[in-house]
């Protein structure tokens, strides 16, 4: 049967792999071919790799860097940052990207999605939708350009919005608790789960295996997404690549009423 | 030596480490003499099916592949939409499929799929071989990344030769003679990936 997946998330900051906490002040936390290597190793279900600068500098998609990590590898992968056209969206896919996350100028122009959609397939475009809970009610707000931006969009009239256009995934990343490890926001994501069918994968506050299983338990199938919680270890944040191993995630899937075999 | 159909779709480079690891001479293959060189061809594939074959199409290799298959019968695998193109077409185009497999290619039906989440099939699922075929040769309990809407309908029962469960159980596996495809992507899927490729190699 299909499984919820696990992914690491990865932020690309000048060159190399950092670790925000509500999109601000990036820990450099090693090198992202080295972190891809690991995570080959540790046979990842999927990996999310954004490069934070692209869009914020109105940068082209550093397409080398996308080749090498593309090359190596043996898991799925999913790069976002700075993709604003349909010719770009063409050239990451013909690198070996098998996803194509875009966020900014999907919420400004809903067209790029449907165009993307009909020439690589909506199973490779994805939407990161990043939620900020804002103004004196704080009410939930997507946002844009790393948190610096609003947009005065509800995250769940813009999920359906999205889902019309032809996304084939929606990524929803909750500012506020990004690098925060205390849990997912179940508010948030219910909001989104409600309204569209199409897979959806969740990031924003994952700390530890027991706020993945709840994610799980409460969802089902999901991409389950998280950036500190799988390269942090302790409470003193020391870097060290992790993922659950093979019985782990057995015992995981188990757990979340996800049968071994069949 | 195995060809990898270089068209501008597809992670050639990842099915090229996958083989540099395990020892096996692969190509990069852009022209028609490349195809010719090999004694194996790999079809990878990302993307919409008209787009691929268009892709295809204005890569200048159809002919030769055309040959090297039908005539020549050199095994080839096609992944993903690269084994979607094997079929007759595909509901998700209007441009005819290469046809090198009497199969057409259907888009699940959501009214089988409950549960919260429906199209596109994504993630790691369980891939049922059926007898030993060559390709799953060894491989215990095999579970491979898909990601996709729509799944080949071979014509006939027999060229089915695995199959995986999503709301229907559906082709995740097919094989006619010297033509093979798996709708999941093998390049992307660690070690039972790894050892799909090895057999399409050793055993073909």
């Amino acid at each position: 049967m299909l499984r919820p997946r696990l992914i690491p998330c990865l932020l690309i900051h000048n060159g190399g792999l950092v670790k925000t906490v509500r999109f601000s002040d990036p820990k450099y936390v090693g090198d992202p071919i080295n972190a891809v290597r690991i995570y080959n190793e540790k046979e990842v279900d999927e990996l999310i790799v954004l490069d934070i600068d692209a869009t914020v500098k109105g940068a082209e998609p550093d397409y080398r860097m996308i080749s090498h990590l593309a090359a190596e590898c043996r898991m799925p992968l999913c790069y976002g940052g700075g993709v604003r056209t349909i010719e770009q969206f063409d050239r990451i896919i013909s690198l070996g990207v098998e996803k194509v996350a875009i966020s900014a100028a999907a919420i400004e122009n809903h067209q790029l999605i449907t165009d993307a959609a009909t020439r690589v397939g909506s199973q490779s475009v994805v939407v990161v939708i990043d939620v900020k809970k804002t103004g004196l009610l704080r009410q939930f707000e997507v946002v844009t350009h790393n948190g610096t931006r609003r947009t005065g969009i509800r995250p769940e009239d813009l999920a359906i919005q999205l889902a019309d256009a032809g996304a084939g995934e929606i990524v929803v990343n909750s500012v506020d608790r990004d690098g925060q490890m205390k849990g997912y926001d179940l508010q948030l994501i219910d909001l989104i789960r409600n309204v569209v069918t199409l897979p959806l994968s969740v990031l924003g506050g994952a700390g530890s295996l027991e706020d993945l299983e709840t994610l799980v338990k409460r969802y089902g199938i999901i991409g389950a997404a998280a950036g500190s919680f799988f390269v942090f270890k302790g409470k003193y944040r020391a870097v060290l690549i992790n993922y659950p191993n093979r019985h782990e995630k057995d015992a995981f899937y188990k757990r979340t009423g996800f049968q071994l075999h069949r | 030596m195995i060809a990898l159909v270089d068209y501008g779709l597809g992670n050639i480079q990842a099915f090229a480490n996958i083989y540099k690891r395990l020892g096996i001479k692969v190509l990069v293959a852009k022209t028609p003499s490349d195809v010719r060189r090999a004694s194996k061809i790999i079809l990878p594939g990302v993307g919409a099916f008209d787009w691929a074959m268009t892709r295809l199409q204005d890569s200048g290799l159809r002919e030769t592949l055309d040959e090297e298959v039908l005539v020549k019968k050199k095994p080839i695998l096609g992944v993903c939409v690269g084994m979607q193109m094997l079929a007759h077409s595909s509901e998700e185009g209007i441009l005819p499929g290469l046809g090198w497999i009497d199969a057409t290619v259907v888009k699940f039906d959501s009214q089988y799929l409950n549960g919260q989440t429906h199209l596109p099939h994504m993630g790691w699922n369980d891939v049922e071989p059926r007898g030993c075929e060559t390709l799953f040769k060894g491989l215990y309990d095999p579970r491979y990344y898909f990601l996709h809407s729509f799944f080949i309908k071979p014509h006939q029962e027999q060229y089915t030769v695995a199959t995986a469960q999503y709301g229907v159980k559906f082709t995740a596996a097919v094989r006619s003679g010297n033509v093979y495809g798996t709708q999941f992507h093998p390049e992307k899927s660690h070690e039972w990936g790894i050892g799909l490729l090895k057999n399409f190699a050793e055993f073909a």
